[in-house]
């Protein structure tokens, strides 16, 4: 792990925007996250908060504006970008296990591929990483074995195996069964706890409130408003912002 | 009458026409003719075992190459037309457009024939190696378009969650994107195996040596040695013998797949 120079942020976005042809996405997005800090992003579908944590790691290409993670320019066509997303975990609301492989498979193909780590020791980090997440048990199974919960914990797994400065989260529980949602976001919980960089796009307020250092509200392409979890969520100073949060709360 | 009665009348006529046209058949038949002709032991006896370790052992040799051949080729040509580069795109379409249009007849012809006389090229493998390059491109064609829509029946999420992991474009083809495309099209690419196997018997027409003679060749030339056509229905039987499995197992499989994907 690299540790970021001091007082660089591990992720820093500057005037943001994204267009899907005439569709406006974002429309100049300003906003950071700090080393170790939880952030977590909220709004209605459709507001821009999934294409953001998606241009993070250039999985978007954006529009134009800057994304600085660790200080080095995302979006520069000289940045390394596969070394840069090899240092941030991504989660996905539809998981994307590869389903042909293995769990222990899943989690240790990328430390091979991508850090040239041998057999021996991507295993031994990858089984390490599935005790993290409780499912030390399943690492033979295939993911079409697993419920969604168990999936998405694998997820998790894979993600924290590459041993990343940071970890972006894309609605990581919209997929799942109500009753399965606890456990994922237990692992969440403990990641924070352990002192993650996280950046969660999410609808549990919950989560946010508890969990969150930020909470960052996003409506058309822009931040309406952002702050502590518990003043935004109690005390919003926008009209959108307390709009969205009486149909959700 | 009832329409009940009608459609029992109905039945019994059509059952009586059949009845009719076999008896008729069984009696018009020149039965000893047929026995001679298509089941003459004696010439039956003469085909073995040459008929099994040299024409069907070569059918299937020369459908395996093509087989392999054509799906190497075939990866790259689908890669070629999911390109960003625009030229490449270009070539795989031109490629596939043409050898899929053309029958592929034309296409042995003109490598065991054509191409040897203009450029004074000696075909390695003799007439039936320009006749099985032949068919080598001829499915790659073919073949490219079945694993180009392969790759993309593969979620894009699978792309996304192996680019977010650091893997390359290339790692995330090679351990992500195939693997799951074959999976997806085995079935058409086990009835492109049939078609082609029944395709090597177009290699009849470059004249192959003795050992190097296919299922229809040496059918043809020991129909033609003994003036009896016993061989062709032997060699109809070992096709048959071949193919209905696997076309069985298509069938078996498409259905397997369609309960998957549930």
């Amino acid at each position: 792990m690299s540790a970021p120079a001091e007082g660089t942020r591990a992720i820093e976005v500057q005037d943001l925007h994204k267009h899907f042809g005439d569709h406006k996405v974002l429309n100049g997005i300003d906003f950071h996250v700090d080393a170790g800090e939880v952030v977590c992003v909220i709004g209605p579908s459709g507001s821009g908060k999934s294409t953001l944590l998606r241009c993070v790691n250039r999985l978007e290409q954006p529009t134009s504006g800057t994304v600085l993670v660790e200080g080095v320019d995302v979006t520069s066509p000289e940045t390394d970008l596969n070394k840069i997303r090899s240092r941030i975990g991504m989660v996905f609301q539809q998981f994307n296990l590869f389903p042909h492989m293995s769990v222990l498979r899943n989690l240790t193909i990328a430390q091979q591929r991508v850090l040239k780590r041998n057999r021996g020791e991507a295993d031994g980090i990858a089984r390490a990483n599935l005790e993290r997440v409780g499912l030390g048990d399943r690492a033979d199974a295939y993911p079409a074995q697993l419920s969604g919960g168990q999936q998405q914990r694998v997820a998790i797994a894979r993600a924290l195996s590459m041993e990343p400065d940071m970890m972006l989260f894309d609605e990581p529980t919209s997929a799942l069964d109500p009753e399965l949602v606890g456990d994922v976001l237990d692992v969440m919980r403990s990641l924070a706890s352990e002192g993650m960089t996280m950046m969660v796009v999410t609808h549990e307020m919950g989560f946010a409130r508890e969990v969150g250092d930020k909470l960052v509200f996003m409506d058309e392409g822009i931040i309406i408003e952002e702050g502590a979890p518990r003043d935004v969520l109690s005390s919003p100073q926008h009209q959108r912002t307390q709009a969205f949060l009486s149909k959700v709360l | 009458m009832t329409k009940a009665n009608r459609q029992r009348l109905r039945d019994a006529v059509l059952y009586a026409l059949l009845l009719g046209v076999v008896v008729l058949l069984a009696f018009a038949a020149d039965w000893p003719v047929i026995q001679e002709n298509f089941l003459n032991q004696e010439v039956l006896r003469t085909l073995w075992p040459e008929i099994i370790t040299v024409a069907a052992k070569n059918t299937i040799v020369y459908t395996a190459i093509s087989f392999a051949g054509g799906l190497v080729l075939g990866v790259v040509l689908a890669l070629m037309k999911l390109s960003p580069v625009t030229p490449y795109r270009w070539l795989a379409t031109a490629w596939i457009e043409f050898f899929r249009g053309l029958p592929a007849l034309v296409v042995i012809i003109g490598f065991a024939l054509a191409v040897p006389i203009a450029f004074n090229w000696q075909p390695p493998g003799g007439l039936v190696g320009a006749g099985v390059l032949a068919l080598v491109i001829v499915s790659s064609a073919y073949m490219a378009e079945t694993i180009r829509s392969g790759i993309q029946a593969v979620p894009p999420g699978q792309v996304e969650a192996a680019h977010s992991l650091g893997m390359s474009g290339s790692w995330t083809m090679v351990s992500v994107v195939l693997p799951q495309a074959f999976r997806i099209i085995i079935p058409p690419l086990t009835n492109e195996f049939v078609l082609l196997l029944k395709d090597t018997s177009l290699l009849a027409i470059v004249g192959a040596a003795t050992d190097d003679r296919e299922l229809t060749t040496f059918g043809r030339d020991s129909v033609s040695e003994n003036f009896n056509s016993s061989p062709l229905l032997a060699v109809a039987l070992l096709y048959l013998v071949i193919t209905l499995p696997l076309t069985r197992l298509v069938a078996y499989l498409e259905k397997r797949s369609m309960v998957k994907a549930r």
